[in-house]
Parts: C-alpha cells; structure tokens; sequence
C-alpha cells in the first residue's frame, strides 16, 4: 500500500503543469528575439587564432569579429538560406580594395567602424591581428600560409584607414583567405592594454572578445552554454534581427532531437544523417541541407606500406565498395553519392570516381594480386562512429567474400590524429573538408609528396606533384582545366582513395527560422538569422 | 573529538598520495598526443614541438610529477585544454550541480528504501519481503543510461510532463544569487518560486533516475539491520517488559539499525558521486561528472587529475564526517575512540 | 566497509549433504531464489549453445531491412544494418557472461587470496593490503575503470583487468574480515596442532571454510561486471564492433529511441538487466543457503 501510495504520490509530482515554467508576460517579447541554438558542444576559447581553439570557436570569430572581407551569399534551392561562392568577393570591413598594376600588391580602404570598446577600427589594428595571425603558430599561422601569407612585413598600416598586403608570390588563394574565420581584425589597443606583457594577449583574448562584430559575448561558460547579445553599434546599416543568441551544449544527439521536435530549440547542428532524414521527412522541422564543399567521405588505401601498395587490390576495393548501400544505411540518403562517373574526368570537385559495385571485376582482381586473401584492418575515429562505423562494417561485409579480411580499429577523437601521423594504418575511413574549395586546394593536402597528415593513403608519385603544383601556381586558365582533370584522372586510376560520397552540412530548425547563412566554416551565422 | 579527526586525517594521507600517484601515472598513459590534439589538423611537426613544449610534455616524467605536485600545493590543478579554463575553477562552478543531483537523488532513496526495508522485516517471508527484493533488485540490474533515456523519451517526448533536459534550469530564466551552489536552496532563499519550481522541474528526473540505482543497497541494509536489531536480546526484554509494537519498532529497534545504515549510506553518496557520471551525459547536465567523461575522451590530463582528487578528498572527508556521526549515535564508538 | 550484519560471526565447517538439503529447503521454501536459478540456467544455455540457437547470423547485414520492427522473422526487429537483434542478444550472452566472470574470478583469486593473507597474518601483510584497497576505494570507480581501459586501450581483456581491480577492496575486506574472526577459532587450532604449516592452514582450512561467502559476493559483482562494461561501451570505451554485446548494443540503440524505433535499445537493454537481475537474486539465494541465521 505504501509503494502504492508513493507511485501515486512520485506520478502526481510528474504530471504537475507547474513544473513547466510558463513563460512569463515580459519574457515572451524577449522570446521572439531570442535564438535557442543547441549543439554538441561549445567553444573552448574566444580567439580561434589561439592554439587549441575547438571547431565552435569559429562561430565566434565569425559572429563577433569582422574580417577585411566577406562572399557573395549564393540562395540555396528551395528557400532554404544561402550559401555562397569563394570567387567573388564582398567588402566587410574593408569599403573597397585596388590590386597594384604589377599584380604584387593590394590596398584596402577600411570603412568607419567602430569596435566594442567604442575605439575606431584602424588600420594598425588590422596590421595588428594579421602580423598576430601569421606569427601565433599553430592552425592559424598554417591556414595564412595556405594563401602566401607568411612573414608580418607582407602586411603594412599606409595611414589609419588604408592597409596593403605585399604579396610574396602571386596566389590565387591569398584574397578569398581573408575572409575565412583566422584573419578577424582585432581591437589591439584594448588587447595590448590587458594583455599583461604578452606581444600577442594569447591568455586576455582567450577568455575575451576584442571585435567590432555584430554580436558581443554576453556569458560563457565552457561545457554549459555561451549567450551572445546583439551589438547594437554594429557599422551595417541592416543590423541583426535577433537580439539574443543562447547555445546549449547538450552531449546526446536523440535530446538534441527530442529538444527540436517539441518546439523547445530552435536550431540544431550535427544530429545524425538518420535524424535529419526522419526530421525532413516527417516535416514538422526544416532541414537545411548544403552539400559540404570541398569535402568527401573516403575510403584510403595506404600505397606505400602494406598489401595495398599494389595498385590492384585498391581498384579491386574500388570496384567492390557497396556504394549504394553506404548511402542508404550509413548516410541515410543526406549526402551526394561519389560512384559510376562516365565520360573522364571534369574540373569539378567533388566528383564521382569511374568504380561502381561490381564483386566479379572485383574477384578478378584479388586473384591476379592475391589469390590467397588477405587479412587487414580498417581504422576510424569514435567521435564519427555514427557515420563511420556502419560504413566500416559494410566495407568488412562487402571484401569478405572476396577473401580479405577486416578488422575494425575504431579509436577515440584523442587518438585517431596521432594514429594517422603514424601512417601505417592500411585502410582508413574517414572524412576531409578544406576551406578553400578548389580541387588543388584539396590535392595538395591529399595527394601530394609532401605527404601531410591528410594524405591517409601516404600516396607519392612525382608526376602527381607536378599536376598539383602547376595547378596550384598557374594563371593561364587552359593550363590549369589540363593540370586538374590530370591529377583526378590519376587519382581515379591509381585509387589511393576511393570517394564515397559528398555529405551534407545539415542544420535543423522551427519552420519560423529563416534567413539560414552557411559559410566555409560551417558555423551559423547569428547575422542573418530571422524569426517570427 | 579533535584529537579523533586529525589522526583519521593522517591515516588517509598516504590513500590520498596513492590516488595522486596513480592518476598521474594513468593519464601520462593514455592514448593519443595533447600536443597534436590540440595543434590543430594542418599543424607542422615544429608547431606540435611548440606546444608539446608549452603544455610541458618534453620534459621527463619526474620533471613533470614534481612541477604537477608542486603546483597541487599552491591550489594549482592545472588548466583544462578543452574547456581553456584553470581546473579550480571549472571544477568549483561544476560541483554543486553534481551534488545537488546526488543529493537529491540519495534523499528520495532514502525515503524509499528505508520504510521498505522496515516494512520487508516487519514482514520477513511474506509477499511485501519479496516484492521489496524484486523492486530493489531490478532497480539497481538497470543500467543508469538507459533508464534515464527512457525517462527522457517517456516523461519528455512522449508525455510532456518533465521540462525540456537542457539542464540545471531554463534557459530563460535567470540564475538566483549563488549562495549555497544548489539552486533549490538558493531560489528558496532569494524568494524565487519560479525559479524553484523550474529548478525542481529539471533535476527531477535525472534525481530519480540516480535513486532507484541506490533503492538496493539501502533498501537491503535496512531489511538485515532491522531483523539483526529485532532478534536481539534487548527488544525480547522490551517485548518481555510489555512494551508496544510500535515503540519497539521505532524507538529500539530502528534506532540501532540506523548505524549499519548510516555507512552504506555514506558509501552509496560516495558510489553515486562517481556513478552520476552516466546520468550527467544523458540529462547534459553541466556537473563534474561529464566533465571528468569529456576530458578522458579528449586525453586532457588536468580536469582527469584534478577530478580524481577531489573526489578522493570528499571520500575521505565523508567516511570522516560519518564516524563521528557513529560516534553520536552510538556512545560506545566514543570510548574506543 | 562495515561487514554485512547477516554474516555469521564464526562457523564451524558443515557437511555437503547438510547444506544440500538446506539448498533445497530455501529454494523450495523462496520462489524468487527458484526464479533466479531458473533464469540462470537458461543463461548458461544462451552462452554455451548461443550460435545454434541464433534464427539468423548475428553479423549478416541487410540493408533493404534496415530497423524493421518486431516480426515473425525477426521477432525483436532489426538494427540499422538490417541484422537480426534476437540472434545478437542470444550471442552476446557468451560474452557478456565471460567478461563478468573472468573478471570475477580474476579479482576472487587477487583480492580474495590478499584479503585472506591480511587477516590470517595481520601485521605488514594486513597495511599493506589494507593501504591498497583504501587507495582504491578513495577513487571513483566508474572513472577509474574509464580511465585502466582508456589507457591500456578498449579490448576485452582490459575491460576484465579494469573491472577486476575496481572490485578488489570489497573481496579483500571481506576476505580480510572473515579469515581474522577464524585465525583462532577452534578448528584452525586443531589444524595447527596436528603440525601443518601456517600456508597450508590459510590455504587447506581457512580458505575452503570462507569460500561460501565469497560465492555470494561473486555472484552479486557478476551483476555488477555486466553493467560496469555496459557503462563503459556507452562511454565509448567498450569492446570492439562487429562483435554482439549487450551494453554496445543499448548504447547504438539509444539513438533510435527518440525516432520510435525502440526495439533497437530496449531488448539488449532487457537482456542485460534480466542478466544483472539474475545474478543479484541468485547472490541473495546464495546467501540465504549459506547463513545460517535463516537456517533455523
């Protein structure tokens, strides 16, 4: 009788409405200019030139800094918001800019801004926080050089608002390199002030916003949640519509979900394909989904240790990846499939490899190169198992009859870098997205000699290099269309990697959500997000 | 009574080096660089020297135990890489979230298993004795995540009786003044009923979910304490003296079964401390526990260490606390004392 | 910490047959103990003869039925590679079992033989063993277990390791308590005088006369083993795929739960709690034959 009773006693206290906060008269106004985003999980730091900085800090570099320049929004199909396009660019805070008639230099005019503090954005600031971006180490120093831009004397403050970059090569990549989420300008007389003696205010800049972007850090707290409040003295006459953004941090993808479909968040990232898929296709939520640019899934074969230096056995892979059902059972169709090309290669990045499921050139193959089997093994990383793991099990499935066999090496996040730069992994199953989208961009980190912790199949070949660097370099168009369908046509044949699919960037939110902006960083953009 | 506390301090001294020593020594194993981690994908091999210098790592290990001790006395735990703040303070911010949780989820426990337990011996073999064993048995053969998934998926999703899991408290609704750290106390004391019922709404659940886990042990030490107590030759005199059922129960019996009670007890808030790990990643809720969890994936030394040991500390300072309570309870502890 | 309350204080040896008609008396007398042995058995079966049982090959994936509910072919559905749940539940057993019992028996051995020495000899043996075991305790022993096998790495064998070590406080305190109280009882006396060495006391008298309630304890960790590895393939930190295990199983499904597709989680999640479940009982059947206060 008395668990009884308590049973009923434990159910009451559940049912009470009142333990749903209603929400009060004065919040409801503040409601509808306030944005709940959920995530997996939050920034780390409020400087992403910072070493260490987490993928979310990217969001803040975006949203309370401003850069020297921006993209041109490009609208999605359907409405959805917008992405954008890497080859014309859009002032930010520079009004306008004139490349020098050598073509060895550019100068920027910068507009009247204002940052925080209520300082005037000058021209030494932006000296400032590039010298800081090339000098800091680390992924932001790499990302600059990744446009020639390498040593603070490249980088010259004319007067308060006219800046140059001298360029020390001629590279196509150096001006679009601006406007990705390293090169913000920073308020550097404030930073300096706090700074503590320290030339670049790594520790201030890390726990501090030193901008003159849209949104101000209102609160942080590392691992809970960050709420970004609106600034209202922004320089862009279309000021924000929202004036609040709060982020969660909510570990567990299906609460993330659940959160989502009882109306509780208004935008969710990074749910699982199959989340998305059910959440489109159920249509009580939007689903924005941008083919990720530059990026693939991929399956890497290691051709310089192993039994896949033989370029037989990694066609034989190519031929007997069960593409379709990759799709299906680990992408849940979100994603754009990288298989059965005809016709040769195009310039085109992404693009689909000449292989489709086929077990009997597959078989074929394995009996030329190894007619007794093989035993290997596959690695990924745990922090992508949801994609990756049914992926690898399908993989292992699919060579089993073809008498090689896979084992699994699935290792945490913490792990799985340190075993990639051991480079003796013989197949991989992982996933590459770079900033920049052109498919040099993309080779050069891939497949080429120098051999970078992305180069998973430690794939060399001379002639490789040669494509990639004419391409990189060239400025004659012809040249260049020659030296990209060179370096693709070889990757399709030698198949160091096989492409799996294209995935998508999906964010998930309230029908009244609008003005979705996806950029290369892949973090929301606070600026243009509208509701109501 | 002081002379007591610091001699049970010193024998947990050398404990308490063990657990230093150790922790040290498993996360320097742990797999996967920091230095790479944390030097971001494109990194040149010299910027990962760079911050394997600066994170200390190049040094030897003894180099490394003397500088981590070192600064372990000056109140120093180290920063976290991941969350990019001192370990102190992120542990300090996150601590009370975890023990509210514990807490609240030991006292409906508490309320549960104990008139269980009474009522289990008063009814030794009848159905009440198995259904007890039943219920407490399945509560603690439950794995901590899945039920709490399902009470997500139930009381949330399904239902729309429990608030959204978004934590310790709404999003839109503000904090009350920090007194206590336990935002039931706190709103209480700033007069906040709102904010109290919305706080009571979030950690119901997860509170729940940790409670049943502990119904067993307790539930069991009852039972056994209580039977141990009921046959014992001062209740027959009792008994014997005419003295009623009730105040037989209550007054004798119960009260000399609470000793054994009291250390499981004392041992089940110590089990929860560390077991709410499982629930805190479920509820996202912002305690030490999944913080501890994100920092062993990360292999981020600093918050490991510094969890550990503060864990270790209020396990001792418990098991303290709960030898002199012993002591008021039961006169006899103080002469041995 | 304390010992239980219920264990005898001392006892002397008892024949086999007695304890047998005991058994048989506590099992007939306590339909919950009848259960629990019930429920083992058909455990034991799963484990030893899972693969034959199995309808379908717990590996064989079929996308076309991907997350299909409970049917007649598959009556508890299938997960998101289109493999036949029941076959894996029915195979998982054998692992599931064989991690809780390799850890059991490696921390009976360990701190059993330890606690065991501590009583008997006392002295440096008893602080040492006892300086162990409070280091132990003094951590939390999820994280501790999370932390053995993030360091030496996720495979079975470390999951044993990791399990065991958490566990051995308890054994060796039990062990401990129970060899002290017989270190001068009357038959441990007579054992010395009849000129055996003290090793051969501890391991020929002490040791078979603790064994009884060591086996309660073992069964009641078994529960404990299964759920701590579960918690650990949760964490991440579990055995590797594509082998069936329970705790993997409910912490892949657990993403499905929200979409409706809840057979995914919820059969593993009953077979690891009936498994726990099982133990627990049958820890507290064991007990009930072994002390003799029920016994009157």
């Amino acid at each position: 009788m008395q668990r009884r009773a308590f049973l009923a006693a434990t159910a009451g206290a559940l049912a009470a409405p009142a333990l749903r906060p209603a929400p009060a008269e004065a919040q409801s106004a503040s409601r509808a200019e306030t944005l709940l985003l959920v995530q997996e999980y939050g920034p780390n730091s409020m400087d992403m030139q910072g070493i260490g900085a987490s993928q979310p800090v990217n969001g803040v570099a975006l949203n309370c800094y401003d850069r020297l320049l921006s993209y041109k929004k490009v609208p999605l199909p359907d409405g959805g918001g917008h992405s954008f396009t890497l080859h014309a660019l859009e002032p930010e805070l520079a009004e306008s800019w004139q490349e020098a008639s050598d073509g060895m230099s550019v100068t920027f005019k910068l507009r009247e801004a204002k940052f925080h503090s209520g300082r005037p954005v000058r021209a030494q600031d932006v000296k400032w926080s590039l010298d800081r971006a090339v000098s800091i180490g680390g992924f932001a120093t790499t990302q600059m050089a990744a446009g020639s831009m390498e040593k603070p004397e490249q980088f010259v403050a004319l007067d308060d608002r006219t800046f140059r970059i001298d360029f020390i090569r001629k590279d196509k990549l150096l001006m679009p390199n601006l406007g990705v989420t390293i090169p913000y300008v920073i308020d550097s007389e404030t930073a300096k002030a706090n700074s503590g003696g320290d030339p670049w205010a790594k520790e201030w800049l890390k726990n501090n916003v030193a901008g003159s972007g849209a949104f101000k850090v209102e609160s942080w707290k590392p691992g809970v949640e960050t709420i970004y409040a609106r600034n209202d003295d922004w320089w862009n006459a279309s000021k924000p519509k929202l004036r609040r953004i709060i982020t969660r941090d909510i570990p567990s993808p299906s609460t993330r979900r659940a959160l989502l479909e009882r109306g509780d968040a208004d935008v969710s990232a990074l749910l699982p394909p199959k989340d998305f898929a059910d959440l489109a296709a159920a249509g009580k939520v939007k689903v924005v989904g941008v083919p990720v640019p530059n990026g693939i899934w991929y399956c890497a074969m290691n051709s310089a240790t192993g039994p896949f230096t033989d370029v037989r056995l990694r066609q034989a892979v190519a031929w007997a990846m069960p593409y379709e059902k990759i799709m299906q059972a680990a992408l849940y169709g979100r994603g754009v499939i990288m298989s059965g090309a005809e016709g040769g290669p195009t310039t085109a990045w992404p693009q689909p490899f000449p292989y489709n499921t086929n077990i009997e050139k597959a078989r074929a193959l394995v009996q030329q190169a190894a007619p007794g089997g093989i035993t290997t093994s596959v690695l990924f990383d745990a922090g992508q198992a949801t994609v990756a793991e049914p992926i690898a099990l399908l993989v292992k499935e699919a060579l089993a009859p073809l008498g090689i066999t896979v084992e699994l090496n699935k290792v945490p996040g913490s792990n799985f870098r340190g075993e990639l730069a051991k480079k003796n992994s013989p197949m991989v199953i992982n996933r590459f997205a770079g900033w920049l989208d052109w498919p040099d961009y993309y080779f050069f980190w891939n497949f080429h000699g120098s051999n970078s912790i992305f180069n998973v199949a430690s794939y060399q070949n001379p002639e490789m290099d040669r494509l990639i660097d004419t391409a990189r370099f060239t400025s004659d168009a012809a040249a260049y269309e020659a030296a990209v369908k060179g370096f693709i046509g070889m990757a399709q044949r030698e198949a160091p990697v096989v492409p799996l699919a294209q995935p998508l960037h999906d964010m998930a939110m309230q029908k009244n959500i609008g003005g979705y902006q996806f950029w290369p960083c892949r973090e929301p953009d606070f600026r243009a997000f509208t509701k109501g | 009574m002081l002379r007591t506390v610091l001699s049970r301090l010193g024998t947990a001294l050398p404990s308490l080096a063990g657990v230093v020593v150790i922790t040290f020594l498993l996360t320097r194993v742990l797999p996967g660089d920091p230095a790479l981690y944390f030097a971001g994908p494109v990194a040149s091999p010299e910027a990962i020297a760079a911050i394997r210098a600066q994170l200390g790592l190049d040094q030897p290990l003894w180099t490394q135990f003397a500088g981590y001790v070192a600064a372990l006395f000056r109140g120093d735990l180290g920063t976290s890489l991941t969350t990019g703040r001192p370990v102190v303070e992120d542990i300090a911010a996150r601590l009370p979230a975890s023990a509210e949780l514990t807490l609240l989820g030991l006292f409906i426990a508490v309320g549960i298993a104990v008139p269980l337990g009474i009522l289990a011996a008063l009814r030794q073999g009848s159905w009440i004795d198995h259904l007890c064993r039943l219920v407490t048995t399945a509560g603690v053969s439950l794995p901590v995540f899945f039920t709490g998934l399902l009470a997500v998926y139930v009381f949330y999703y399904l239902l729309g009786w429990s608030p959204a899991p978004l934590g310790r408290l709404d999003s839109f609704l503000s904090e009350p003044p920090a007194r206590t750290g336990f935002l039931l106390i706190d709103s209480l004391l700033a007069g906040d009923t709102e904010v109290f019922r919305a706080a009571l709404g979030q950690i119901l659940l997860p509170a729940l979910t940790l409670g049943i886990f502990a119904l067993a042990p307790l539930a069991r030490m009852t039972r056994a304490a209580m039977l141990a107590a009921l046959s014992a030759e001062f209740i027959r005199t009792a008994r014997a003296n005419g003295l009623g059922g009730r105040t037989i129960v209550f007054a004798y019996a119960f009260r000399n079964a609470m000793l054994p009670v009291l250390t499981t007890l004392g041992m089940v808030f110590s089990f929860l401390l560390g077991a709410n790990v499982l629930v805190e990643k479920v509820f996202a809720w912002p305690g030490i526990g999944s913080y501890a969890v994100e920092a062993l994936i990360a292999s981020d030394f600093a918050p490991v260490q510094g969890f550990v040991l503060t864990m270790a500390i209020l396990y001792i300072l418990l098991n303290l606390a709960i030898d002199l309570l012993y002591g008021l309870i039961d006169p006899r502890m103080r002469k041995v004392a | 910490m304390a010992e239980n309350p219920a264990l005898p204080a001392a006892r002397a040896p008892s024949p086999l047959a007695a304890l047998l008609r005991h058994a048989r008396h506590v099992v007939g007398e306590n339909p919950v103990t009848a259960m629990a042995f019930g429920l083992f058995f058909l455990l034991l079966l799963c484990a030893l003869l899972g693969p034959w049982i199995a309808p379908h090959d717990p590996l064989a994936s079929d996308t076309a039925r991907a997350l299909a509910p409970p049917s007649l072919s598959n009556p508890f559905g299938t997960d998101h590679l289109g493999r036949d749940i029941l076959s894996r539940v029915i195979v998982a057993t054998r692992l599931d079992l064989g991690i809780a019992i390799c850890s059991v028996a490696l921390v009976f051995v360990l701190g059993g033989l330890a606690g065991v020495a501590a009583g008997f000899f006392g002295g440096w043996t008893d602080r040492i063993v006892g300086r162990i075991a409070d280091t132990i305790m003094a951590f939390p022993l999820f994280v501790l277990a999370m932390g053995i096998v993030a360091a030496l790495g996720n495979t079975v064998t470390n999951i044993v390791i990791a399990t065991a070590i958490v566990n051995f406080p308890l054994y060796a305190r039990i062990a401990r308590a129970e060899a002290a109280v017989r270190r001068e009882a009357g038959y441990v006396q007579a054992a010395r005088l009849t000129g055996n060495g003290e090793w051969r006391v501890l391991l020929g008298t002490i040791l078979p006369n603790i064994l009884p309630i060591m086996a309660v304890q073992m069964s009641l960790t078994m529960g404990y083993a299964i759920l701590n590895a579960a918690g650990l393939s949760f964490i991440g930190l579990g055995i590797r795929p594509p082998m069936p295990e329970w705790g993997i199983m409910v912490a892949e499904g657990a993403a499905y739960i929200v979409s409706g597709e809840w057979w995914v989680a919820l059969f593993p999640g009953l077979a690891l709690m009936l498994a726990v479940f099982t133990f627990n009982l049958l820890g507290d059947g064991l007990r009930d034959i072994v002390d003799p206060q029920r016994r009157s």
